[in-house]
C-alpha cells in the first residue's frame, strides 16, 4: 500500500520529443525558461525561482518533477477568510499569542520531494518555527509565530507553491486534531508480553507433566501466572465482553459471545484450579487467545487513512464566503449565510449556496457535481445551483437557499444517508451461532454420559469443552483473510472501505456505470482535427491562442497540440475569451477565431446540440475547420465489458450527460444493456432503488457529486478517481481509474475469498474436533491446550494467507 | 531453589522493563505515523541548521 501510495505521480503523456516542465512534468513548449530549465507557465516558475532563492532545489533532486501544477490565479482576497476570528478560532488547534498550531489536510502530498519541502517551509518564512508531515495521513502540522505571519500568510503561501490545504465546513465542524487510536496497540502489546511470560512460567509445567515435584515452586508459578493473565482478562479483552454484552441485550448473540463465554470459562476453571491447588489451569491459552485475536483484528483494520470514505457535501463547500453589506466586502462563514444575502463570488471560487446572478456574468464549471467539464454560461437574473465553480470574472449573487436546503445538499436529506450499509449481514455470524449451538450440545452430551458414569468429570469436561472449542480460529480465519484480501486489492488500486465490502462484492450480480469521468477519462479526450489542412505556422498560432484561455476545451486542444507538433508560442494581442462563445485575438496581424459554430460563422443556425465538443477556426474570417473533441474511453475498459457481459451480469448505464455517445456505448455492451442518459442525481438514486426492489446485488460505479445518492444506495459503492488523493463521495471503496479495466477479476477474486474461509472453516473444524475427543473424556490438559490453541491460529492464519495471496495471483491480481 | 525465584523475579522485571518501554513509546507517538520517518531520515541536514522538534506539540 505503501509503495502505491509514494508512486502515485500524475499521469503524464509522455511522448518523444516533448518538452516537459521541469516544476510539474506537463508537456509544454520552449517559450518559458529559466536556468536552462523549461516550464510550462509562470506559475511553476516562481515557485521553482521561490525554491531556488531559499537554497530548496534539492526538491527536485528527490523526485523527478515533483511539482504541482496550480491551475489559474488566485485572487488577492480568496484566503480573506482566514482573517476572521471566528475561522480562526475554529481552525487553530493551540494559540497562546507567540505561538499558533495548526493542522492542514494536504491531498496533493504525492512524494518524497513534498515532505522535504513541507518540512523546510521555515527557510521560506522565519514566521513559520517548524512543521512536520504525516505521508499517510497527508497532514502537515505547522507551528507559526502569529506576530511575523499570519494564518493568511501561512496557507498562502502553501497555495502558491502548490499545496493548497483543504480547509471545509467538515474539519472545522470536527473537534481539533485527529486522534490517533492507540488504545489497540496498548491492548495487543500488554496482551503479547502477559501471554509470553505466562507460557514461560508454564515451561516446567509442559515438560514434567503436570508434576514439578517442588510443591512451593509449583505454586509460585501458577499464582505469578494469575497476576500475569489480570491485565489480559480485565484489560486486553474487555472489547469482547462490551461487544458480547451489547449484543445479548438486544437478544442477538453475535460472534464476540462465543469468544467471550470462552475467556469466561478459562479464567473461572484456571482460578478455581489454583486456588485449590488442583492443577495449573489454561491461562497461558486464553491469553494466546485473546493476543491472536487482537492481533488479527488489528491486521483486518488497517484501513487507509488517507482517504475518506464517509465525505458528505460539507467537505467539499469552502468555510468562508464573502459577504456584501452596504457596499462592502465582509468574510463570513458560510454556515451562518441567509436567504436574502447578497455574496461576491471570485474566479476559481465555488458557489456556496443556490443564488441568482444579480451583477456580472456568470460562467459556471459544474464538473464536480454532474462531471460534466464543460462551463454554463448564466446571464443576470438566473439561477445557479450551489457547487458550481465560477471560471470568469467576479460576480455578485444573491442568496435564494442557505446551505442546508440548496439543491445539491438536498440529496443527503435522503434516508439513504441515514441508514448503515451490511450490518451484521455477514455469513460468519450465522457460522458462529450454529457453532455455539453444536457446542453446548456435545458439552451437553458429555455432561449427560458422565453424570451416570462419573459425576465428578461432569464439571471439568464441560469446561474444556468450552475451552478448547473456542470459535477464535473461525474468527481468525475471516479476520486474516479479509485482512490479506483488502491489501491485494490495495495493491491493484481498489482501496476498500472495511472487509465487510467484500461480502457484498461476492454478491454482485448488477452492474450500474455512470459514463463521464467513470468509463472515460474525465480530463482526457480525443482531439480530432477536420478540415483545411493547417499549416505549422497556423497551428503555431491557434496554439498561442488557446494557451491564454482557461476553458476546459482549450485546454484538451493545448495538450494535444503540445504532444502532436513541436510548436511555438506567438504574441496574441487583443485577447478576449466570450464566455459561452468562444475565443479572439490578433496574432502576427490576423485575426484568429475559435469556437462554437455560431460565433465562428454567424450563422443563426444550432448545429445539433451533441455535436457541442466542436471548436470551430476562422483566420481572418476565413473559415478553416474543426476539432472535434470526444470522450476518451479509459484504456481497456471495452475488453472489460466484454469479459463481464456473458458471465450473467446485469448491465446498466446511467449518465447524466445527453445521448451523444448512445450508439458508441451500445455497441461496447451489447444490445441487452439498459443505457439511460440525461438522469439527475435522484434519478440515479431511485433506478438504484428499483433494480435493488428487483431483489439484484446492486455495484454502483461513479465519479461526481451527482453519483453520491447512487453509491450509497447501491450494495457496493465504487467511487473511481483519477488521482487517488482526489475528493471523492461517499462510499465503500475507491479505485484508481488505472483500475477499472480490472473489475471482472475484482468480483472473483472477492468470491474466491468466501472458498478460502470455508476451507479454513472445514480446517479449524478438524482442530475442533480432535480438542473436543479430549475434552469430552476429561482428558484435556494445559499441556494439549497449549499446544492446540497456537498451532491451529498460526496454521490457519498461514494457510488462508498463503490460500489468498495464490488466488489473487491466479485472478491476475 | 530459591535462586530460581530470586531468577524469575529478575526475569519478569526486565520484561516489564521493556513492556514499559512499549507503552512509553507508543505514547510518543512512534506507532501514529509508521512511514513518513522513513523517507524523511534520508534527506540531508544542512551544516548550521538548528532542531526544532521541542515545539512539538505535546499530545
Amino acid at each position: 500500500m505503501k509503495d502505491a501510495l509514494l508512486n502515485e505521480t500524475k499521469t503524464q503523456t509522455r511522448r518523444k520529443n516533448t518538452v516537459q516542465c521541469y516544476h510539474c512534468g506537463e508537456a509544454c513548449d520552449r517559450s518559458i525558461s529559466a536556468d536552462q530549465k523549461f516550464f510550462c507557465c509562470e506559475g511553476c516558475k516562481f515557485v521553482y525561482q521561490l525554491l531556488q532563492e531559499n537554497g530548496l532545489c534539492n526538491y527536485y533532486e528527490l523526485s523527478e518533477r515533483p511539482g504541482i501544477k496550480v491551475r489559474g490565479k488566485f485572487s488577492s482576497q480568496r484566503f480573506a477568510y482566514l482573517d476572521n476570528d471566528e475561522v480562526k478560532r475554529k481552525l487553530l488547534r493551540f494559540n497562546d499569542g507567540n505561538i499558533s498550531h495548526v493542522n492542514f489536510y494536504l491531498p496533493q502530498m504525492h512524494c518524497a520531494s513534498c515532505i522535504w519541502l513541507l518540512e523546510n517551509l521555515h527557510t521560506i518564512d522565519a514566521g513559520i518555527l517548524f512543521s512536520k508531515s504525516d505521508f499517510q495521513r497527508k497532514d502537515l502540522f505547522i507551528a507559526f509565530d502569529p506576530s511575523k505571519i499570519s494564518l493568511r500568510k501561512v496557507v498562502e503561501l502553501l497555495a502558491f507553491t502548490g499545496y493548497e490545504p483543504y480547509i471545509s465546513l467538515h474539519d472545522a465542524d470536527k473537534k481539533k486534531g485527529r486522534k490517533v487510536n492507540r488504545k489497540k496497540i496498548f491492548k495487543i502489546g500488554v496482551a503479547g508480553f502477559c501471554f509470553m511470560n505466562i507460557m514461560m512460567l508454564s515451561f516446567p509445567e509442559y515438560f514434567s507433566s503436570g508434576n514439578i515435584g517442588n510443591p512451593a515452586l509449583q505454586k509460585v508459578f501458577s499464582y505469578l501466572n494469575l497476576v500475569l493473565s489480570l491485565p489480559v482478562f480485565f484489560y486486553s479483552a474487555n472489547d469482547f465482553f462490551i461487544s458480547a454484552w451489547k449484543g445479548l441485550r438486544q437478544k442477538w448473540l453475535n460472534i464476540d459471545a462465543p469468544i467471550a463465554l470462552a475467556i469466561l470459562v478459562t479464567f473461572g476453571r484456571s482460578i478455581y484450579e489454583i486456588t485449590s491447588g488442583s492443577g495449573a489451569g489454561y491461562l497461558d491459552s486464553m491469553s494466546g487467545i485473546v493476543f491472536f485475536m487482537l492481533v488479527g483484528r488489528w491486521f483486518q483494520d488497517m484501513t487507509y487513512d488517507s482517504f475518506s470514505f464517509d465525505r458528505d457535501y460539507k467537505s467539499y463547500f469552502p468555510l468562508g464566503v464573502t459577504l456584501l453589506k452596504d457596499g462592502n466586502e465582509e468574510t463570513s462563514t458560510i454556515s451562518a449565510l441567509q436567504s436574502g444575502d447578497r455574496i461576491l463570488v471570485r474566479q476559481n471560487e465555488m458557489i456556496p449556496a443556490d443564488a441568482v446572478v444579480t451583477k456580472g456574468q456568470g460562467y459556471i464549471d459544474y464538473s464536480f457535481v454532474s462531471g460534466e467539464n464543460t462551463p454554463v454560461l448564466k446571464k443576470g437574473g438566473e439561477l445557479v445551483y450551489a457547487g458550481g465553480k465560477q471560471l470568469g470574472a467576479a460576480i455578485e449573487m444573491k442568496v435564494v437557499n442557505p446551505v442546508e436546503q440548496s439543491y445539491i445538499t438536498q440529496l443527503w436529506n435522503n434516508d439513504v444517508f441515514m441508514q448503515q450499509k451490511n450490518k451484521d449481514k455477514s455469513f460468519i455470524h450465522p457460522w458462529s451461532r450454529y457453532f455455539t449451538l453444536i457446542l453446548f450440545l456435545i458439552a451437553g452430551g458429555a455432561a449427560l454420559y458422565w453424570s451416570y458414569t462419573d459425576s465428578s468429570k461432569i464439571w471439568p469436561s464441560v469446561t474444556a469443552a468450552l475451552i478448547v472449542a473456542c470459535p477464535c480460529s473461525l474468527l481468525l480465519s475471516a479476520t486474516f483473510t479479509f485482512g490479506n484480501m483488502q491489501r491485494h486489492f490495495g495493491k491493484n488500486k481498489l482501496y476498500l472501505k472495511n472487509a465487510s465490502v467484500i461480502e457484498a462484492l461476492s454478491k454482485i450480480d448488477t452492474i450500474v456505470f455512470d459514463k463521464t469521468g467513470t468509463l472515460t477519462y474525465s480530463a482526457q479526450a480525443n482531439v480530432l482535427y477536420q478540415g483545411d489542412k493547417l499549416t505549422n505556422h497556423e497551428i503555431n498560432m491557434i496554439y498561442s491562442l488557446v494557451k491564454e484561455s482557461i476553458h476546459p476545451l482549450s485546454r484538451i486542444i493545448k495538450q494535444d497540440l503540445i504532444v502532436s507538433h513541436p510548436v511555438h508560442p506567438l504574441a496574441v494581442k487583443d485577447f478576449r475569451e466570450l464566455a459561452g462563445k468562444g475565443l479572439k485575438g490578433v496574432v502576427e496581424s490576423k485575426q484568429l477565431r475559435l469556437g462554437s459554430w455560431h460565433f465562428i460563422t454567424g450563422d443563426g443556425f444550432l448545429r445539433d446540440p451533441s455535436l457541442s465538443g466542436e471548436v470551430h477556426i476562422s483566420i481572418d474570417g476565413v473559415y478553416k475547420g474543426y476539432f472535434k473533441i470526444s470522450n476518451q474511453y479509459r484504456d481497456g475498459v471495452t475488453e472489460m465489458i466484454r469479459t463481464l457481459s456473458p458471465k450473467k451480469y446485469q448491465l446498466h448505464v446511467v449518465s447524466g450527460d445527453n445521448d451523444a455517445e448512445k450508439r458508441n456505448l451500445q455497441s461496447i455492451f451489447g444490445a441487452q444493456a439498459r443505457i439511460m442518459f440525461g438522469q439527475s442525481p435522484q434519478d440515479k438514486l431511485n433506478y438504484i432503488n428499483k433494480l435493488k426492489n428487483e431483489g439484484r446485488e446492486v455495484l454502483m460505479l461513479g465519479d461526481g457529486l451527482n453519483d453520491a445518492g447512487a453509491l450509497k444506495q447501491s450494495d457496493v459503492g465504487v467511487a473511481v478517481s483519477e488521482n487517488t488523493s482526489q475528493f471523492t463521495p461517499a462510499c465503500d471503496a475507491i479505485l484508481d481509474g488505472r483500475g477499472v479495466n480490472k473489475l471482472h477479476q475484482f468480483i472473483q477474486y472477492a468470491r474466491s475469498g468466501k472458498k478460502v474461509i470455508t476451507w479454513s472453516f472445514i480446517l479449524s473444524i478438524l482442530y475442533n474436533i480432535v480438542g473436543l475427543s479430549f475434552s469430552v473424556q476429561a482428558l484435556l490438559s494445559p499441556l494439549i491446550a497449549a499446544i492446540l490453541m497456537p498451532v491451529s491460529s498460526i496454521s490457519i492464519v498461514t494457510f488462508v494467507t498463503l490460500a489468498t495471496s495464490f488466488s489473487a495471483k491466479n485472478k491476475g491480481l | 531453589m530459591s535462586v530460581l525465584i530470586l531468577l524469575i523475579a529478575f526475569s519478569i522485571l526486565i520484561a516489564g522493563g521493556f513492556l514499559i518501554a512499549f507503552i512509553w513509546a507508543v505514547k510518543e507517538g512512534q506507532y501514529d505515523d509508521d512511514y513518513t520517518p522513513s523517507v524523511r531520515m534520508l534527506f540531508d541536514d544542512k551544516p548550521g541548521s538548528d532542531n526544532k522538534s521541542s515545539l512539538l506539540p505535546k499530545q
